[in-house]
Parts: C-alpha cells; sequence; structure tokens
C-alpha cells in the first residue's frame, strides 16, 4: 500500500513530507493538489526528501504527497524513436497539445501512444520455452528499425502458453502468456524498467569497432569506438553542440539519442526543424527515423534534468538489447552535475568541491560505465552497444574543475576543444595536441581489414607533422619563423595545409559536412604523400619558395569540399597532377633554369 | 491557489540583509508574493523563498532598511507576483517593479501573467532565421543577429557599449519587411544618465511611442533587481506572442542582476559556487535568456540583447562565464580598439553568433557569398592578429612578404571595414562589398575559405598590383 504523507517544507525544487514512513529511497512520488512528480533521495525517520521535477511556485505545506510504491521508470516498446521527451519521459507533443506552447505543469501524459496499432510479427510458437531476453516477435517501428519485442530482463521465464498470431495491437494489449515456476505472466509490446538500474546483459565485448562519424579529426586521429566512452569539453562558443549534432546526424550507429540537458531551446528545435529534412548517409531515410530526443533545456525545471541523463541511458540499453549500436549524447554533462549541485545544497549535505556534492565523481562513473560492447541476454544471440558521448561545460574553459577532472577519470576518448582555434574559426574546434583516445590500437584492425592496410602507419606519419609543428612552433614563437631551416619551415607549411585541407571541415558544407572513411583515408594519403615529395624535393635544390607556390596546394585543400564522397576517383587523379607537378618542378632544378640547392 | 487574498502576520521573527522571517505562518506558498507594510504605513512588495515548520523567509524586495521587528506586518497575497499586461504599456516608463513613474495613470491591464513566466515547450519553438541589419558591419558581416535570438553584448566599464545597443536599436531593420516592432527596455541597476541617454535616443528615433521603459536605477533598491528583468520579459512575451510584435529587449547591466542575486544567496547561507555566485546562478540566468524565441505559428519574436560588464574586463568570470553558455553567442567588445579610436570596439575573434551558420546562411537567406566572406574575414584576421604579436617579439624583418601582407590586412580590416561612425547606417551588401575590397590585398591565393566561382566573381584584381 503506497503511503501518503504531507508537505512541512519547500525551497525551490526541494520539498520535504512527512508521514512518510515505509517510502522507499528514488520512490516515484505525486506531489501536492496538482500531483507534480517528484522523487524521494533522502528518508529521515518518517520525513522524505523529495526532488520534484516541475515548477514548484506556489505549493504549500499541508498540501498531499501520494507514494506510487514504484521506482522512477521509464516505458519501453515500440513508438519511441522519432520521440522528444521532456528529462522524464513526457513526450513534448503531448505536453503542447494539451497546454499549449508554453510548459504548465502537472500534466500527465502516456509516454509512447497507447492507442496506436503495430504490425506485430510473432517470431515464438506455443510451447516454445523462453527466457528474459527473447524476442517474441517483431514490430517495424520505422523503415529503419525493426523493433524486437523481447521479454523483459526482470522476467522469470519459462513456457509460451499463448501467442497472438501476426495483426495489428497496440502495447496495452497481452500478446503472449508465459507459464513461469511461479503462475502465468502476461507479456505485452512494452515493459517499464527503472531508470537508476542498469539493464542487464550477457558478456561484456572488446571496443574493436569505430563508430565512424564522418569528421575527420575524429575518425581518423582520436577514433570512438561502439561501445566506448568520450567526452568533449569546451568553453562556451567553442563548437561543442555543433559537434554533438554532427555526432548524432553522421555516426553510423543504427540508433540516437540525442539528450539536451539544461541547454538552449533554440538548439532543440534546429534538430527538430532539421533532421526530419535531412537524410541517414547509410540508408538514405529521414534522420528522425532512428533519433529519440530528450529535451530538457536550461529553463525547465532542475530536477528533471538530473533525471533526463538516466531517462536516455536507459532507453538506449533497451535498443542496444535488441542487438543495436546505439549512440548517446548528452549535452552538457556539466548541467546535470550542476543540478546534483544544487539539489545537493538544498539539502543541506556537506560540499566537496566547488560545492559539488562528494557523490559527484561516483555518480559520473556509474553513468558512463552503462556504455559498452555486450552481447545481450537471450536468443538469437545479438551483440549490442551503447556509446556514451558527452559535453563537459567547464566554466571559465578551465579543464581542471571537477566536473572535466572527474569525467576525464572514467572516459576513453577526449576531444579537447581549444578556444584560440575556435576564434579563428576553425572547426571543429579539436586540439590535436591535447585530445587523446584509447581506441586507436584497438580499432586499427578494422581499419586495416575494411578501408586499407597501411592506415595504422599512414595515421601514424600523419599525426607525426602535426606533432613537429606544435615544437617548432615554440621556437618561432621565440625566434620568428626565419629562423628556422627550409627543411622546417616545410613541416610548417604542410602543417598548415593539413589544418585547413583536413582538421578543418565544414559543418554547413554540404559535400564536406560528412566525409566517410574511404575519403578519409585518400586524404591521409595524399597529404602525407605531399610531405614526402616535397621533402625530397627539398633535398634535391628545389626552393622552397617554389614549393610553397605550387598550384597543386590550394587544389589540395579545396579537394575535401570539392570531391564528394561519391567520386574518389577524382583523388587518383589530384594525385597524378601532383606527382606531375613535382616532377616539373625537379626537371627544372636539374635542367638549372633556376639557381638552386642550398 | 484558489484562496482569498490577505492573511496578515505581525510575527516577523528576524531581518537580515534582504530576507525577512515570518513566523507562525499557515498556508502559505512557496513564490507566493507578499506586502510588508512598515511601522508608518509604508508598503513594500516580497516573495516568499521558503517555507516549512511554520517559518517563511520572505525577500523584500525594495530592501529591509527601515524595517523593525515589532512594527512590520506581512500580508501574504495567496498568489505569485504578477504583472497587468497591455499594449498600452509603449510609449510608457515604469519603474523596476513594474509600476509606472511617468506621472500618467497605472494602464488599464488586458492580462494578469506570472512574472517568472513558463518555459516555451522546445517542440513549439521555431527556429530562428530572419537576418537583422543593424547596420553594423563586424556584426552584420560576421556575427549576424537572427530574429528570436539572445545576443549578449560583453563589455567593460566604461566601454562604449550603451552606444552601440542604441545604435543597434536605432537601425535594426529586416530588409524587405514592414512588420510592428516594439523596444522594451529594462535598465537594472544602471546609473541616471544612462537611462536617459537611452530614452534620448529612443526619442530622436521617434521609437520611443513603440518602447516600454522598466527603470531600476542605481540608487533604487538592490533586490528589486531580480525582479526588473523579468518584469520587462513578461511585457515583451505579451506583445511578441499575443500581439504580434517584433520585440528587441535591452537589458542593462546583467552583472548588477548578478550581484543581487549572490546578496540574496549569501543571505540565505547557501553554499556558495565559484566566486560566492550561489550555484544555481546558470539555472536562474537560463530562466531570463531562454524567454527569448520564435513560437510556431506565432507572428512575433523576442530578440534579447542582454548587456553586462565584464569585472576587471575577465571573460572567464562567472557572470560572462555563464551567460555564453546559454546565450546564442556573445559581441565582445575590445578595451585595446577602444583605446585606438575605433567604434565600435568589437573585438570579433571572441564574438560569435552561433544562430548564423544554419539559421541564415545555410539557407541563402542573405547573399550567397556571406558565409564564405566571414569565414576568409576571421581566417585572415586572426591570422594578421597572430602575426602582429610575433612581429612584437622577432620585428618585420623575420617576418615574409606574405606576413607582411597579413599585418597590412589587419589594419586595415580595423580602421576601414571595423571601424564606423554612430550614425553610420551600412547596408549588407554595402558592408560585404566593402569586405571584398579588404580581402582583395590579400592574393588570390590564400583565400582558401572561399569557392573559386566565388573569387572570380567578387574578388578585385587591381587591387593586388597596387598595393
Amino acid at each position: 500500500m503506497p503511503v501518503r504523507g504531507r508537505i512541512i517544507w519547500v525551497a525551490g525544487p526541494a520539498v520535504r513530507a512527512e508521514g512518510m514512513m515505509g517510502a522507499r529511497m528514488y520512490e516515484t512520488v505525486y506531489v501536492g493538489e496538482e500531483k507534480l512528480i517528484g522523487e524521494i533521495i533522502k528518508l529521515t525517520g518518517d520525513v522524505a526528501f523529495i526532488q520534484v521535477y516541475e515548477n514548484t511556485s506556489g505549493l504549500r505545506p499541508g498540501e498531499p504527497v501520494y507514494g506510487t510504491g514504484q521506482p522512477l521508470t521509464v516505458a519501453l516498446g515500440p513508438g519511441l524513436i522519432g520521440s522528444i521527451y521532456d528529462g522524464v519521459q513526457r513526450p513534448l507533443v503531448s505536453i503542447a497539445k494539451a497546454v499549449g506552447s508554453f510548459i504548465k505543469r502537472g500534466v500527465h501524459v502516456p509516454p509512447i501512444p497507447l492507442d496506436k496499432k503495430w504490425l506485430f510479427k510473432p517470431t515464438v510458437k506455443k510451447g516454445q520455452k523462453v527466457s528474459a531476453g527473447d524476442t517474441l516477435g517483431i514490430v517495424e517501428e520505422t523503415p529503419l528499425i525493426q523493433h524486437k519485442v523481447i521479454v523483459p530482463p526482470n522476467s522469470k521465464g519459462g513456457e509460451i502458453v499463448e501467442i497472438v498470431d501476426e495483426g495489428e495491437y497496440t502495447v496495452e494489449e497481452t500478446i503472449a502468456i508465459v507459464k513461469t515456476n511461479i503462475g502465468e505472466e502476461q507479456l505485452k509490446m512494452y515493459h517499464r524498467w527503472p531508470v537508476r538500474q542498469p539493464r542487464p546483459f550477457r558478456e561484456r565485448l572488446d571496443p574493436v569497432v569505430p563508430l565512424i562519424t564522418g569528421q575527420r579529426v575524429l575518425d581518423t586521429l582520436f577514433p570512438m569506438a561502439k561501445g566506448g566512452t568520450g567526452c568533449i569539453p569546451g568553453a562556451f562558443g567553442t563548437g561543442k553542440t555543433v559537434t554533438l549534432h554532427q555526432l548524432a546526424k553522421w555516426s553510423d550507429a543504427k540508433v540516437i539519442l540525442h539528450i539536451g540537458c539544461g541547454e538552449r531551446g533554440n538548439e532543440e528545435s534546429e534538430i527538430l526543424i532539421k533532421f526530419p529534412e535531412m537524410t541517414d548517409p547509410y540508408s538514405g531515410r529521414p534522420l528522425m527515423e532512428r533519433t529519440i530526443l530528450i529535451a530538457n533545456t536550461s529553463n525547465m525545471p532542475v530536477a528533471a534534468r538530473e533525471a533526463s541523463i538516466y531517462t536516455g541511458v536507459t532507453i538506449a540499453e533497451y535498443y542496444r538489447d535488441m542487438g543495436y549500436d546505439v549512440l548517446l549524447v548528452a549535452d552538457s554533462t556539466s548541467r546535470w552535475a550542476e543540478a546534483l549541485r544544487e539539489i545537493s545544497g538544498r539539502l543541506e549535505e556537506l560540499p566537496a568541491e566547488e560545492g559539488y556534492p562528494s557523490y559527484l565523481s561516483s555518480r559520473l562513473a556509474e553513468f558512463y560505465e552503462r556504455a559498452g560492447r555486450v552481447k545481450t541476454l537471450g536468443n538469437p544471440e545479438r551483440v549490442g552497444s551503447v556509446t556514451i558521448v558527452g559535453a563537459v561545460s567547464p566554466p571559465g574553459g578551465d579543464f581542471t574543475e571537477p566536473v572535466t577532472t572527474h569525467t576525464l577519470r572514467f572516459v576513453r576518448v577526449f576531444w579537447a576543444l581549444d578556444p584560440n582555434l575556435a576564434y579563428s574559426r576553425h572547426y571543429p574546434a579539436i586540439n590535436w595536441i591535447q585530445s587523446y583516445s584509447a581506441y586507436v590500437e584497438t580499432v586499427s584492425r578494422w581499419w586495416e581489414e575494411n578501408v586499407d592496410k597501411e592506415w595504422f602507419k599512414l595515421r601514424h606519419e600523419f599525426y607525426q607533422i602535426l606533432r613537429r609543428e606544435d615544437e617548432l612552433l615554440e621556437i618561432v614563437r621565440l625566434l620568428g619563423p626565419e629562423a628556422l631551416p627550409d627543411d622546417e619551415k616545410l613541416i610548417l607549411d604542410v602543417a598548415r595545409m593539413i589544418r585547413e585541407g583536413f582538421l578543418q571541415q565544414s559543418a554547413y558544407d554540404e559535400v564536406d559536412s560528412v566525409c566517410k572513411p574511404e575519403k578519409q583515408v585518400k586524404m591521409l594519403k595524399l597529404y602525407v604523400k605531399f610531405y614526402k615529395l616535397a621533402a625530397h624535393a627539398l633535398e634535391r635544390g628545389v626552393q622552397l619558395k617554389d614549393i610553397r607556390a605550387m598550384k597543386i596546394i590550394a587544389e589540395l585543400i579545396r579537394s575535401k569540399s570539392t570531391i564528394p564522397n561519391e567520386r574518389l576517383e577524382l583523388f587518383n587523379e589530384l594525385e597524378k597532377k601532383m606527382e606531375e607537378e613535382f616532377r616539373q618542378l625537379m626537371v627544372t632544378v636539374s635542367s638549372g633554369v633556376t639557381v638552386g640547392g642550398r | 491557489m484558489a484562496r482569498i487574498a490577505g492573511v496578515e502576520y505581525a510575527t516577523v521573527r528576524e531581518i537580515k540583509g534582504p530576507l525577512m522571517i515570518v513566523e507562525n505562518v499557515t498556508e502559505v506558498a512557496y513564490d507566493e508574493l507578499v506586502e510588508v507594510e512598515t511601522g508608518t504605513g509604508e508598503k513594500r512588495l516580497g516573495r516568499v523563498l521558503e517555507v516549512g515548520g511554520g517559518r517563511a523567509v520572505v525577500q523584500v524586495f525594495e530592501g529591509t532598511q527601515g524595517l523593525s521587528i515589532s512594527d512590520t506586518r506581512a500580508r501574504f497575497l495567496g498568489k505569485t507576483m504578477e504583472l497587468g499586461v497591455s499594449e498600452d504599456m509603449l510609449g510608457r516608463v515604469f519603474d523596476g517593479l513594474g509600476r509606472p513613474i511617468d506621472g500618467l495613470p497605472e494602464p488599464v491591464a488586458e492580462e494578469y501573467r506570472d512574472i517568472n513566466g513558463d518555459p516555451i515547450n522546445p517542440n513549439e519553438r521555431d527556429y530562428p532565421s530572419d537576418f537583422i541589419q543593424t547596420g553594423i558591419s563586424a556584426i552584420d558581416c560576421m556575427n549576424s543577429l537572427v530574429r528570436g535570438q539572445k545576443l549578449p553584448i560583453f563589455s567593460g566599464a566604461g566601454l562604449p557599449h550603451n552606444l552601440l545597443a542604441a545604435q543597434i536599436a536605432r537601425q535594426a531593420t529586416v530588409p524587405g519587411k514592414e512588420e510592428e516592432f516594439a523596444v522594451v527596455f529594462a535598465a537594472v541597476g544602471v546609473q541616471n544618465d544612462e537611462a536617459r541617454f537611452f530614452r534620448r535616443s529612443l526619442e530622436d528615433s521617434g521609437a520611443i511611442s513603440r518602447s516600454a521603459l522598466f527603470l531600476n536605477l542605481a540608487d533604487d533598491p538592490a533586490v528589486e533587481r531580480v525582479i526588473t528583468p523579468r518584469v520587462a520579459l513578461t511585457l515583451a512575451e505579451y506583445l511578441a506572442f499575443e500581439k504580434d510584435y517584433h520585440v528587441l529587449v535591452i537589458i542593462t547591466d546583467m552583472t548588477n542582476y548578478a550581484e543581487s542575486l549572490r546578496e540574496i544567496s549569501a543571505a540565505r547561507e547557501e553554499v556558495p559556487g565559484r566566486k560566492g555566485y550561489p550555484g544555481y546562478m546558470y539555472t536562474d540566468l537560463a530562466s531570463i535568456h531562454e524567454r527569448a524565441g520564435r513560437i510556431k505559428g506565432r507572428k512575433g519574436s523576442l530578440t534579447q540583447m542582454p548587456i553586462l560588464t565584464m569585472p576587471s574586463d575577465d571573460i572567464t568570470h562567472p557572470i560572462p562565464d555563464l551567460t555564453g553558455y546559454i546565450t546564442e553567442g556573445q559581441l565582445v567588445l575590445s578595451r585595446d580598439l577602444y583605446r585606438k579610436g575605433i567604434y565600435p570596439p568589437l573585438n570579433v575573434l571572441m564574438s560569435l553568433s552561433r544562430l548564423m551558420g544554419p539559421g541564415i546562411i545555410a539557407e541563402k537567406r542573405t547573399r550567397v557569398d556571406h558565409g564564405e566572406v566571414s569565414n576568409q574575414l576571421y581566417a585572415s584576421y586572426s591570422r594578421a592578429v597572430q602575426l602582429r604579436a610575433l612581429s612584437e617579439i622577432v620585428g618585420k624583418s623575420g617576418l615574409s612578404d606574405i606576413d607582411l601582407k597579413y599585418l597590412e590586412f589587419g589594419d586595415l580590416f580595423e580602421q576601414r571595414f571595423l571601424k564606423q561612425g554612430y550614425e553610420e547606417n551600412r547596408t549588407l551588401d554595402q558592408s560585404l562589398d566593402l569586405a571584398w575590397e579588404i580581402l582583395s590585398t590579400l592574393p588570390e591565393s590564400e583565400l582558401t575559405k572561399i569557392k573559386e566561382e566565388t573569387l572570380k566573381k567578387h574578388y578585385r584584381k587591381k587591387l593586388t598590383t597596387q598595393s
């Protein structure tokens, strides 16, 4: 029997209620006469501390609090894809239908459509034994996503005594009855799962497959793996959001979850308006057919911001359990941490660094640990993954602040955004010296088997040019560029070409916005080759100014936006042209037209 | 909250800073509006920040000066703070709580609205895409303002931010469109002459009849400052989303707002975040700035231009820092440029308009070459600035010929492109042509951010040979 208590104290999103004996930690409660959604976060005697997911203005002591006996859960079933939710899985479209363009409180709407009929195709037969995670049947959720209806992970499993025929059903109708050792269990096309509890799987696998993002600096230099974790910290204006949008648009994951956690409303609206018009480069279907959005903008209630991260990752795990690769991007985890801090402050907990609660680091660890590439529960055997990329918004762009430092302990990929690059409009403003990826070795086999045998070596040679540039720039800063010998000046020149022609990638250019792995390798090879040929030419007495004046340079730099992914043979022509121009340079030297040599 | 208004208590137990604690209260709601009556019969307003255990913490907007524990009475009004709004408020001047101070009678309210507003449902937002021409080259070309955007000016003490904001308010138009516009001006703790300057500027341009001014001046109560922007935005939202106006809201100076927020937080003995500002300052600022935008199916728009002065010109200070994470870009003013005599002293490299890319350029709502020119200006000017720093160390002799061209470009950029008169209103075409003029002093092969066909059309070959 759920409890029923009474409010005794209100301050912002934090409420204290008495008469709550018997309530559980993290139980969902309805607060006040308007039944605002809340969650119990602390229990002392019969007093419960509740964080309320809606605006508490006007709430007063004496109003009732109703327990539900349930933790905060999400509904998992067909109808999730293409939705846009607030932090506690209320569809924003339904909220708008109920109360108009501005969000009011006390709105109760079902998370997935209850009356929509889905064509269900059973894949099991009567009499068959099933256990948790087994596929019962298939629903085509969108043309891109075959939704596998699975036996919930907390089910006991047993023999199927009834399964419906192929046909149209709503999510509320029973589609199978399973005889378990404790009685009969009715299964529907959806089930609920507590958001703070990771969904179980059979076995963790190594992250050996790269998550292709179509972004050169990421895929080539600092690759993400499917099932991996990464963070992208940066001061404001360094392009976190644009980079995350690029990931959401062009990643080769099957399902994308984008969590707008305490961010800008106009950015959410950009996704909502753009994604349905844009097509997935791998299937040609609208991007929205594989995307789920969670939007809890900065002016929406702060406690729901805290919940949004868990709501998102639970949905991601659900699609992982169907055997899909899921990418979850969270923009921004700093806002989530601030929500923790705000609630913690209202509870008058002892603060750790900069007012953040001492459990910040364990919460971050728990969250990123929910990523992974796994063999799922159930039959048929499936492999799925959840990749988590979190934006971090460090105050003043200072990477030594608590959220960034703690996050870095739990993620394997660090994409560091650099304000100086952003100021000169070098986008994505990812600093190639500071950033790292622990997956370079693990994914290199994939690249070598699927794209180019030389990938690892090429990448290394390429990166060395940039690394050398960084060293040389130190000298230039003190002595000026003219102090360097020509072979080192050449490194600076080539590195500048690479910055412009390879590392910079325009999100708004039709051709350049997504760069497939094959094109990345072609470009990689050309730059490495250019460097080698130029260094060789220099040795043979060609003057640096003649190399600088080569026509091929501008063409090479522009090739990112002039050669589309579908016409890679043009790179071969470019390569021939380059070789030819170098050959001519050498001829002029050996015939003595220019007074060469050093 | 269907309750008869006006339960009165004389049980004030504690007064500290802007706060007053009333005991033995029942039926008091969180965020409820409170009328405080002093012993002399003077009435002030306040609101409940915390309630529980028969105790209510009340923040008094007009300050607690002169209040006494023995004879102060608190009347809890049974509602949250509301503002009566109407179109007639245009052309009027109000105090920081929305009461008229121009000697005219109170306008008849068409509707009462909670000053905190409700968040716009993200799904109902329309993506801002109407380019606003401000007539200022560095903004129009490189940091375009868009209807429904929130673009702050990050300034420093003594820099001409007010001049710039007034120029924008005067010159802003959407090319090719004649529509109802309005200016809502909120002064938050600014000096009298600053407020007068804005007023005069609106009068001179004839825009005063379509403007509403909310003034909390430097000598007005500090606590009231946390209310003034919300009052102003409540009217702005009403005009934009009910009456189809395109509203430009100018709020100056948000630094004073944040100071008041800190004062209240300290009085409540809350755990502080960075530099003593409360941990919830991001959320609080967001509840103001996120009120900008457009809504699907409604004609009007709400554009915000908050002004803040960065303490010691430090952009990493919590106030500009948190603001920058909320707003859609920022216009940063530079003391160096100001000293060089350049108006507007915009540090374009640190400035940014986030809505410029996808909103207007990718959609080709302005000129086709706009995006490329902007990128090229950024790339070239940033190189010029880097080389300028380098030349200070190694001297000009340590630089190559092409580097020297960049230095010249940098000076031209500042003196010809950036610098313009306070009355000078350049069209986007004029600004872009000017940009081409200075870009053409660099060799064509350096302009790699621009596509070849665009270069063919606009690059001026003659200029290169001259220089």
